[in-house]
């Protein structure tokens, strides 16, 4: 048990523990069921209480995201640069929360945990720089033949349903959560089940960060109780099922069916997050336009 | 054929002859670079114009798609997947040639085939049925420089199915960038238009494609389906409607292949009351009666600003009386005839559904064959969003009318339907077009233009009319393993 979180820090004095609780719509609410569930560090020992988000909560989280995103895709590539270099500050700046709540939950000594947030924020701080750069990333002038000028732009999907990696509680999930929102989606994260407590903590990093309210929700409980409502939500238009257990996997897929859903194709195992990603993510969850125009005097 | 006497204006009839066609009386299975009559049960193909059989065409057992499948991965492992960019290039370019050389023939045979005009076929399908795989003929040897990485990987086998509406062009377009990215391929064509892509395998003989890179298979709906869960298919790929689309998504849930899906999707038209009004007419009824309607993102719905509402529409109507409708193969043909009688049966019945619903019908005068699956191009106005001729893909020659008030809802009214493949805009103001054309749920919008295709530029959908795209380096994905 982290140092913060003890009930008393040796110098006899009873610390204030915080109260963990959902991310829907830029506010914290309690899940609408009243279920919580012990989060336990990876040596057992009891960490806290996250709350174990409902159905409810989830068609509710959609609802914000939706919201979300009308803001979010409307705002300019720029500005959305800007506020996602603001999440990297923020995340800099609490490196020392973020790392002992790493290495509890992963179980990791305190310098193999800061090595890991270190990595999440520079993370973050490379999804930021592209959110202007996708354009010409993926767009295209056409050159067709006959008397128009024709283009093709990326446009971000929409709301993107992500199920976060269950090992890696932060790098995982900044990984996962940064593209979405790099390339102009809103985001309706299930966090990792046994380790949601950085998840949480980066919720309070997101609402001090200038992102719009709904862009990022974030429920923590159980994936295997949420994710096919996330997955066959008429509302979500893109997965990534990124974290979610092999003997899920083709329930979702099933599910996302439905709504001819794109889904990311991701490995069942889960990756080596430190390795350096690439594009592939934000190229998921956009979609290309192509405007013609004719040419005439 | 129309009484002259009855027209306006005279029209000498203009027809090209079916003879050029080479119809053979019976077309077989290409696999592994020989025909073979194939083990299935035998079907006829069916000229729509005339209800007449044109041909006796082979049938796929499993035994034969097995074969196929073989023979494609074959190919891929020993002649075609290690074969230099190059060489893959210049087998495209052959192909390319091939398809001009015999594009009056393959012209008419597709329209027998299809009931399409031959002057559409041969101004439209062939030319950019050759187009594709020119293009594809440069990417096949520049694939480090798409985007995706160096030295991108092809899946290896890829299964295709492909629609009626354009056998022969959506043939080259699934096609022609699966070859250049380094896959082999097993085709399968619409069971009521099967005969171009089996001449198509007469092209891959003379090019001296190597065996086994270019199978085709016939059959319908349930080969179509056996082929795209075939566990010796890498990468399956669909092009049709969103129905079908999403029964292939259920059922290869879980099995680690996703599918190429480009779906289908009626298109709307929104015209503003600053619309260039001639250009706007020609667009909305090209739009709506090009290819019978049968095709994907039709232009079946138009949004018009109120103001401007009634006289257009007289003038839609105006210019769809002047649209020939009848013998495929009179190059004066506009119109020709619906694909097949289940087709023309379906949207029938979604006519009437239209009429009982309260929308009026206006249909064009102009008399029809006597024999043969054909429609008169039909106008609904007074349509409502609740209307299944506003919500459901019309795939024929009915356009709707709806109005709009602002521009805020037209791009609600085009944006409420769970398709998202085009739209067109018409105005001649720049910035209001663009506006519009930001917030348009579609993977392409056409500004004061419509059906408007080129290799180069990436056409798909968005939601439930599918992501992947074809054309340009975009397309490309599809059929890579990036």
């Amino acid at each position: 048990m982290s140092d913060a979180e003890q009930p008393s820090n040796g110098r006899g004095r009873v610390t204030v523990p915080r109260t963990r609780k959902l991310y829907i719509g830029g506010s914290f609410p309690r899940s609408e069921s009243g279920r919580v569930r012990p989060v336990r560090d990876a040596h057992g020992e009891f960490l806290a209480n996250a709350a174990l988000a409902s159905r409810k909560d989830l068609r509710e989280a959609v609802v914000a995201a939706r919201k979300g995103f009308e803001s979010w895709s409307g705002a300019t590539a720029h500005g959305r640069g800007q506020v996602l270099f603001r999440v990297a500050e923020m995340l800099e700046a609490r490196r020392g929360q973020f790392a002992t709540e790493v290495a509890d939950a992963e179980g990791l000594s305190l310098r193999a945990a800061a090595d890991s947030v270190e990595t999440a924020v520079d993370r973050v701080f490379w999804y930021a720089g592209w959110t202007d750069k996708i354009g010409a990333l993926f767009g295209s002038v056409n050159q067709v033949s006959g008397p128009y000028t024709c283009h093709s732009v990326p446009e971000p999907v929409g709301v993107v349903g992500v199920v976060a990696p269950r090992e890696s509680a932060l790098l995982g999930l900044v990984s996962v959560l940064a593209p979405v929102l790099a390339a102009g989606n809103s985001a309706v994260v299930l966090a990792s089940p046994d380790r949601p407590l950085p998840a949480v903590t980066l919720c309070e990093v997101l609402a001090t960060s200038d992102l719009p309210a709904g862009v990022a929700n974030v429920l923590t409980g159980d994936p295997g109780e949420l994710a096919p409502w996330l997955a066959s939500h008429e509302d979500v238009d893109a997965l990534d099922p990124s974290g979610a257990e092999e003997s899920l996997r083709a329930r979702l897929e099933d599910a996302a069916a439905e709504t001819v859903k794109r889904v990311l194709d991701v490995p069942v195992r889960e990756p080596d997050w430190n390795e350096p990603p690439t594009p592939k993510r934000l190229r998921t969850f956009t979609d290309l336009k192509t405007v013609w125009h004719p040419l005439g005097r | 054929m129309t009484d002259p006497d009855s027209a306006p204006w005279e029209y000498v009839p203009a027809p090209e002859s079916a003879g050029l066609a080479g119809l053979a009386s019976e077309y077989r299975l290409f696999v592994d670079g020989t025909f073979s009559a194939g083990s299935g049960e035998k079907t006829t193909s069916v000229n729509p114009a005339t209800t007449e059989e044109l041909a006796t065409v082979a049938g796929t057992a499993n035994s034969d798609m097995d074969r196929a499948v073989e023979a494609a991965s074959g190919a891929f492992r020993d002649r075609w997947g290690g074969l230099d960019g190059s060489a893959r290039a210049k087998y495209l370019f052959r192909l390319a040639r091939l398809l001009q050389e015999r594009g009056r023939e393959l012209a008419v045979l597709e329209s027998l085939d299809t009931g399409k005009p031959v002057r559409q076929a041969r101004e439209f399908d062939l030319p950019n049925a050759a187009a594709y795989f020119l293009h594809h003929a440069g990417w096949a040897d520049k694939l480090d420089y798409a985007g995706f990485g160096p030295d991108p990987a092809p899946f290896g086998v890829v299964g295709q199915v492909l629609p009626w509406n354009f056998p022969l062009l959506t043939l080259a377009q699934q096609v022609a960038p699966a070859l250049a990215c380094g896959n082999t391929v097993v085709v399968k064509p619409a069971e009521t238009t099967p005969l171009s892509a089996l001449v198509f395998a007469e092209l891959c003989q003379q090019a001296d494609l190597p065996p086994g890179v270019v199978n085709i298979l016939t059959g319908g709906a349930h080969t179509g389906e056996k082929l795209l869960s075939h566990p010796g298919v890498a990468k399956p790929a669909f092009v049709g409607s969103t129905e079908v689309g999403r029964r292939i998504r259920h059922r290869l849930a879980g099995t680690g292949r996703t599918p190429v899906l480009t779906l289908g999707g009626s298109g709307t038209n929104i015209v503003f009351a600053d619309a260039p009004v001639e250009q706007a007419v020609q667009g909305v009824v090209d739009g709506a009666f090009f290819n019978q309607g049968h095709v994907r993102g039709a232009g079946s719905r138009v949004l018009v600003e109120e103001s401007v509402a009634e006289e257009f529409v007289e003038r839609v109507c105006e210019r769809t009386a002047t649209l020939r409708v009848g013998d495929p193969l009179d190059r004066n043909t506009d119109v020709g005839a619906v694909n097949s009688a289940a087709e023309l049966d379906r949207i029938t019945r979604l006519v009437e559904t239209g009429e009982a619903e309260g929308a009026r019908r206006w249909s064009s005068p102009h008399p029809l064959p006597e024999r043969g699956y054909f429609l008169a191009p039909t106008v609904f106005s007074e349509v409502h969003q609740s209307m299944r001729l506003a919500r459901e893909e019309v795939f024929g020659p009915v356009l709707s009318v709806l109005t709009f008030r602002i521009p805020e809802e037209a791009v609600t009214k085009a944006n409420n339907t769970p398709h998202g493949l085009a739209a067109g805009v018409w105005s001649e103001k720049g910035s209001r077009t663009l506006w519009t054309a930001n917030r348009l749920r579609t993977g392409v919008v056409w500004g004061n233009t419509f059906h408007r295709f080129d290799p180069t530029a990436p056409f798909g959908g968005e939601r439930e009319s599918g992501s992947d795209r074809v054309g340009g380096r975009a397309g490309l994905e599809a059929y890579l393993d990036v």
